[in-house]
């Protein structure tokens, strides 16, 4: 993930606060390595502090933008106002798609937590994200 | 009338890895139907067991959501672009 897609990500979580802030990453996914270089706002069409709904009309923008960048869509993020940067039973229950990325900003202490994983078949996998 | 079908990565399996795709129709209903007959896999992910709209799908004529134009009845024409997006959501 670059610098600049964890501080838009993280700044934009910091804004959107009370409530959850979400959105999409683009970049590529070489099967091994993926690397988020966009990261896509959207409006939380729930505006819920414990739930979110990425706004449609926000989805389709960010894919014909990442599609002009020549990036994809890899994966989602959204922040939990109050309880730890983890998968919620609601986040897996409708993950959309097992090949994405799903980060997570908490913003339950002083210093925002940020971390990703993959969410295949109900089971929650954690992996490491390198700034860059 | 024919016309062009862009699927979201998580749907393309069901067409052969194609991101878009033609199919025939009116409106988006019996686009919906002439799709699904090309490429059946793709039924359970499109419609609903009584023919609706699946709800973990958005569908977009153009720029706008078919939810507010009539849902599977909104009127198709030659130029125009279906984009099928996963519904995101969580908690």
């Amino acid at each position: 993930m670059t610098r600049a897609v964890h501080a838009e990500m993280v700044a934009a979580c910091l804004a959107g606060y009370p409530l959850e802030a979400c959105g999409l990453l683009g970049g590529v996914d070489d099967g091994a390595v993926s690397r988020a270089t966009a990261c896509y706002q959207a409006a939380n069409a729930a505006a819920s502090s414990r739930v979110y709904t990425v706004e449609p009309r926000d989805m389709l923008r960010a894919d014909r933008a990442a599609e002009d960048s020549g990036l994809s869509l890899i994966g989602v993020w959204h922040s939990h106002t109050h309880t730890d940067a983890y998968p919620s039973p609601t986040d897996v229950g409708q993950a959309p798609d097992p090949e994405w990325w799903y980060v997570l900003v908490s913003l339950r202490d002083v210093e925002p937590v940020v971390r990703a994983y993959r969410i295949r078949d109900g089971a929650v996998e954690e992996r490491p994200i390198a700034v860059q | 009338m024919s016309v062009a079908v862009r699927l979201p990565a998580i749907l393309r399996p069901a067409t052969g890895g194609e991101a878009t795709v033609h199919a025939d129709g009116a409106t988006v209903g019996e686009v919906f139907d002439d799709l699904i007959g090309r490429h059946p896999g793709l039924k359970d992910q499109l419609l609903t067991s009584d023919g609706g709209l699946h709800r973990h799908l958005n569908v977009f004529l153009n720029d706008d959501d078919i939810r507010y134009m009539g849902k599977l009845e909104a009127k198709v024409g030659e130029t125009d672009t279906i984009t099928l997006m996963p519904a995101v959501a969580g908690g």
